[in-house]
């Protein structure tokens, strides 16, 4: 088992205990933070492995890097204190398990990951995809997920095969060191999570925000301005990636809308809920959706942006009994081109 | 027999037979006739025990393949994904396996003798092809932007003509650079095709795309859409490299210009999306784009439409052979009653058979003080210019 | 025969009748395995004197009689067991009358689910009918004289306890009503008379053809939601399925156990559809069911899977056009299905049974369970998919469609729309003198024995 690149003495010298002081979901002062803080340093029980919201928060807010939600969700799981009941974390490995349907074959730069979001193929289209190839499917899945299911070693196990994957049947026999992925879940996997666990990583990945600036550069004149006051969903994963967030404004600034500030963006950002439905916590999925809709709303957003599928799909109709219209990052490029 | 791997996998569940709405039938042939053979499933069914001999071939058998309209609501409305495109291929196989047994029905041998010797269906000299553009000034093709190809019922079906004369004159209107083949043009052969006839229609395609090379034909844009469907879907198989549109595409590109449509008089329209502009060719929206653009019209929609629409009943060659026959439960009489019921002055069409289908199921409904058929050029070049 | 034909010719016109190979073909088996009967003819009736005459010419020329709706029951009940006429019902279509305040429909017996579901989304959007999973051209009158059940059964019971009245032609002739309409114009329920409806359910079409049917209507909720609730321990399902239907918050609870997809395997996922109102009565039956279970949430061995809203809709498409899709699992255009009621307290060993003759005769399978009240009993089902093309493959499904129906039986369940074998199975289990009383009405209604003959019958 590859173990995880984590420096106790970091944490226990660590004076502000920022990781669990601004949890978004658990309330904590310093003393009590520094305390449950031992525990988990200790490997014994703490109340924030069974309060733990698993939005990866904690991975930004920690001043020295030193992963404090990849240890937390290793305790998690080294206690079987399964935050989601352990039927639906079965059947959720089984689900998204590599199929082995690789179809090997050629693919050129600019090469597009999708992950495994087959409904999503049809984003990838028009002049801001041209000359495109596209990946897909269970096989080149990230595995990220399993943070939210106390199962790192799940993604301990398929990780390395992905990522055998990826390089043996689409980048090494085409000549290919790179991809853009289309999900934040797979930068982040690749660049922050995979070299704090001690994976390999032979390719060099870029950001979907960071192909869609330069596409939108190279397309300017083609660019409408939208002129819409956007409400941007930032996604759990770009937790691990805060680095990638200012390409957002970047495109927002390129395709014509304001994001307008507003209570919970940026370090701020809420959960969508779907991992506290999956973890039976109705109730504060309710009300953070609630406070996060209201947030949107008291902005006057027109539209609120997503990056996330999973996000997306989770909140597109309460958005839009908000008169509020969701949109996928990429499809609000295409607003902008005409597409 | 073609595509007899998939015959057993049809599970006679009737899905084939609806809309999505599961309102009514929505299957000319079985609405019409109602014994489950004329559905579908009853002919996967049959055409399976007919290869395991089962059934013998018979005048029955042979009439229960070709009361099929080739509509494709069963493709449409089949919850199989995996072999529902297939369907009505597989029933056009079954009635290629009766042509080349010369088991089918008196009426559809004479059709084919019909192409054979005259090259149409109404056994009219191939000089009258013009007819329908006499005093019109259509230009002859010489090399201009687009052919405008007219097919079999434009030619020499009065309806026919005066969709063709419509849809010509409006082009004109609009500038569109355009000429016609006349006396030259062929059969599009479509029908051939759909009524089993394979060789024969490989002989038509093959003769009108050398035709259409020779004249360096680059763009054709057809009168009905079961010739978009041949030339599009069909005609590459053997060669063609034309571009195909349906008058409904270039008619579309001229609605953004106001100032060439007047009038203001209120008229309620409901549009029949022809089969083998909607189901067969997934376009439901350029004739809805016309109409909506046209000053004066409210269009309203039947409850069913689009993917859902009830088929004239012209379709699969029951146009020439009129194998579903009338009848108070006939499809085109029972879409009447439903253009009806929502209100419309006039039930649109795009298709010359849907013309001539409708006009006559409105005679036999004694409903023509109450709504009228138009094609959509007619309804702008009569009511709109 | 031919003058019988020419006869059936008079009643109905020409375009309705037919003797010919083709339809005898397809009229004489369904899509399950049991073997051909063939009719010697298949009549159309358009109306309740036409099904009348027809019955009458029977009765004089001692043919028997088969009705038919869509014959999509899957165990042969609409073959002719003894040939003679196959009266095929879906002419008779008519939605007659839809009664907003006291809920409930008169529809014609041959009237397709899917058919009254688009009417009454039409012209009653407030109002909806209890739709059963059969395909939409399932026929209104055959589901509910099968005892069939649907997506308002856990409101409301099986299709039969939604029954108003009735329309019957008697297999003498005459022409009967039941219920509220024999004595009043309004077609509203069933007591206080002597409930005669009996006499129809469940027979198999051996005492008469039903023609008109009234039948409840419930409530269409505008917000309608369903929560899966996930588990992996058969034996504690009868309690789960207790714990929610006790809630009196579910439309509709069914129970799916199956191998396919393969991440579904081993696990037994209880659906529970609601509809409500408002938001804030969405949110208090979700919570309702919740509490229901939250034993089982807090020991983490049970769960609510969480669902975007696309996927909710495929879960609550009423009816489940996915079900149907397990006929092409082996690319073979079929499944054998076993419905079998039960008390819900066999429910663990209904499954395993299940598991255990799909796997002894490797057969793809499908169980599932749909639960009838307030978690009053269930109706269990075993699909077995075959090959059609494949004799081997469909003698196997068979085989486990039999086997099937004996275990429901020996675990204390009965058999639903059972094929005759099966019947003759209820049969043998019977109270001989329940079995009696079942023959002297059947002798009374029927002395010529002309109605489906060769059902519910001891074998000669």
């Amino acid at each position: 088992m590859t173990m995880l690149k984590y420096d106790p003495e970091i944490c226990e010298k660590c004076e502000t205990v920022d990781c669990l002081v601004r949890c978004q979901y658990m309330q904590f002062d310093l003393t009590q933070a520094k305390e449950e803080k031992l525990k988990l340093l200790a490997g014994e029980s703490s109340r924030v492995l069974e309060g733990c919201a698993t939005c990866y928060a904690c991975e930004e807010y920690c001043p020295n890097n030193n992963h404090p939600f990849y240890l937390i969700v290793d305790r998690q799981e080294e206690l079987s204190t399964w935050p989601v009941p352990i039927p639906l974390v079965k059947q959720q490995v089984k689900m998204m398990s590599p199929k082995g349907k690789i179809t090997p074959g050629k693919v050129n730069t600019p090469l597009i990951n999708l992950c495994f979001f087959p409904m999503l193929t049809g984003c990838i289209r028009g002049r801001l995809f041209d000359g495109t190839s596209l990946i897909e499917g269970s096989d080149i899945f990230c595995n990220i997920m399993w943070l939210h299911f106390a199962k790192n070693s799940v993604i301990r196990e398929r990780l390395p095969k992905i990522i055998d994957t990826i390089q043996n049947n689409y980048l090494a026999e085409n000549g290919i060191n790179e991809f853009v992925c289309f999900h934040d879940e797979c930068y982040g996997a690749y660049t922050h999570l995979a070299p704090a666990f001690g994976i390999d990583v032979p390719f060099k990945t870029v950001h979907l925000f960071e192909y869609l600036t330069k596409r939108l550069t190279v397309l300017k004149k083609e660019i409408t301005p939208i002129r819409a006051t956007v409400a941007y969903q930032r996604p759990c994963s770009n937790r691990l990636i805060p680095e990638t967030q200012h390409w957002v404004d970047e495109i927002f600034n390129l395709v014509g809308v304001d994001r307008v500030e507003r209570e919970y963006d940026r370090e701020n950002a809420l959960c969508c809920g779907t991992v506290l439905r999956a973890m039976q916590k109705d109730d504060i999925a309710d009300d953070l959706q609630k406070r996060n809709l209201d947030d949107m709303q008291k902005v006057g957003a027109a539209y609120c942006v997503f990056n996330c599928p999973a996000c997306f799909f989770t909140m597109k109709d309460m958005v839009t009994e908000r008169g509020i219209t969701p949109i996928l990052m990429s499809e609000l490029c295409q607003l902008a081109l005409g597409q | 027999m073609k595509y007899q791997e998939i015959l057993h996998r049809c599970f006679r569940c009737g899905y084939c037979k609806l809309p999505s709405s599961y309102k009514d039938i929505n299957c000319p042939s079985y609405l019409k006739y109602r014994f489950e053979t004329y559905s579908p499933g009853g002919r996967m069914w049959l055409l399976k025990a007919w290869l395991d001999e089962e059934i013998k071939t018979s005048p029955h058998f042979a009439e229960i393949l070709y009361s099929c309209a080739a509509c494709g609501n069963c493709v449409e409305h089949c919850v199989f994904p995996k072999f529902k495109a297939d369907l009505l291929n597989a029933f056009v196989a079954g009635r290629e396996e009766l042509v080349d047994q010369g088991a089918i029905p008196g009426i559809v041998s004479d059709y084919f003798k019909a192409i054979q010797l005259y090259g149409n269906p109404y056994k009219l000299p191939e000089e009258k092809r013009d007819a329908w553009a006499e005093g019109i000034g259509v230009p002859c093709y010489t090399n201009e932007e687009f052919l405008l190809y007219i097919g079999c019922p434009g030619s020499f079906d009065e309806r026919g003509q005066k969709m063709a004369r419509a849809v010509a004159s409006l082009l004109a209107k609009f500038e569109v650079s355009f000429g016609i083949l006349g006396k030259e043009e062929h059969c599009d052969g479509n029908e051939v095709k759909i009524l089993g006839e394979s060789g024969l229609f490989e002989v038509l395609a093959r003769n009108n795309i050398e035709q259409f090379r020779k004249k360096g034909v680059k763009k054709v844009v057809t009168l009905s859409p079961h010739a978009y469907h041949a030339m599009r879907n069909e005609y590459p198989k053997y060669g063609a490299e034309f571009e195909v549109f349906h008058y409904t595409h270039l008619l579309a590109r001229f609605m953004d210009k106001g100032d060439l449509l007047h009038g203001n008089s209120r008229i309620k329209v409901t549009f029949h999306d022809p089969c083998y502009l909607g189901r067969h060719n997934a376009d439901y929206y350029t004739p809805r784009t016309i109409l909506n653009a046209v000053p004066g019209i409210e269009l309203v929609e039947m409850d069913r439409n689009k993917g859902d629409a009830l088929c004239c009943g012209g379709g699969g060659g029951n146009f020439f052979t009129d194998i579903l026959g009338s009848g108070t439960e006939s499809s085109s009489r029972v879409r009447i009653r439903e253009a009806i019921e929502v209100g419309a002055d006039i039930l649109a069409v795009a298709c010359p058979k849907c013309a001539k289908m409708f006009e006559d199921a409105i005679k036999a409904e004694d409903q023509e003080d109450k709504i009228k058929v138009r094609d959509i050029a007619e309804i702008i070049l009569d009511e709109r210019l | 025969m031919e003058k019988i034909y020419q006869e059936l010719k008079k009643i109905v016109g020409d375009q309705y009748v037919s003797n010919q190979p083709e339809e005898r073909f397809f009229y004489s088996r369904d899509g399950g395995t049991t073997e051909p009967c063939f009719p010697d003819f298949i009549v159309m009736p358009g109306s309740t004197e036409e099904v009348q005459k027809i019955v009458l010419l029977a009765n004089e020329r001692k043919i028997p009689i088969t009705p038919m709706g869509a014959a999509l029951v899957l165990s042969g009940l609409s073959r002719p067991l003894r040939g003679g006429i196959v009266v095929d019902m879906k002419r008779m279509d008519r939605i007659l009358e839809v009664n907003e305040f006291s809920r409930f429909a008169v529809v014609e017996a041959g009237t397709s689910e899917g058919k009254l579901q688009a009417y009454l989304k039409k012209h009653h959007p407030s109002l909806k009918h209890s739709v059963p999973d059969a395909p939409p051209m399932a026929t209104i009158g055959g589901n509910i004289l099968i005892h069939g059940s649907g997506h308002l059964s856990a409101l409301g019971g099986f299709h039969t306890e939604m029954l108003n009245g009735l329309e019957a032609v008697l297999p003498t002739g005459e022409i009967v009503r039941i219920g509220s309409c024999s004595v009043s114009p309004y077609w509203f329920s069933r007591a206080p008379l002597p409930d005669l409806a009996g006499l129809f359910l469940g027979w198999a079409g051996t005492t008469g053809i039903a023609t008109k049917i009234a039948i409840k209507l419930y409530p269409d909720r505008p917000l309608n939601d369903i929560d899966i609730f996930v588990m992996e321990d058969a034996d504690s399902v009868p309690d789960v399925i207790r714990r929610l239907s006790g809630t009196a918050v579910a439309e509709d609870i069914t129970a799916i156990m199956t191998p396919v997809p393969e991440w579904a395997s081993g696990f037994q996922m209880i659906n529970v559809i609601y509809g409500a109102e408002s938001k804030r009565e969405q949110v208090l039956k979700r919570d309702l069911l919740r509490e229901s279970v939250k034993k089982y949430i807090k020991d983490k061995v049970g769960g609510f899977m969480p669902l975007y809203s696309d996927m909710k809709g495929r879960f609550m498409e009423a009816p489940a056009s996915q079900l149907v899709r397990f006929a092409d699992v082996k690319k073979g255009g079929g499944f054998e299905y076993v419905g079998a009621i039960m008390p819900i307290e066999v429910f663990p060993d209904a499954y395993r049974k299940g598991l255990e003759i799909a796997e002894r005769n490797g057969v793809t399978y499908s169980t599932g369970a749909r639960i009838i009240g307030l978690g009053h009993t269930m109706m269990f089902f075993y699909a077995y998919a075959f090959n059609r093309a494949d004799p081997i493959d469909v003698k196997k499904a068979q085989k486990a469609l039999e086997e099937t129906n004996e275990a429901a039986l020996t675990i204390g369940g009965i058999p639903w729309k059972a094929e005759v074998p099966a019947q003759q199975g209820i049969i043998r289990r019977m109270d001989p003198n329940t079995f009696k009383l079942m023959g002297r009405i059947r002798q009374t209604l029927d002395p010529n024995g002309i109605m489906n003959p060769g059902n519910w019958e001891v074998p000669s």
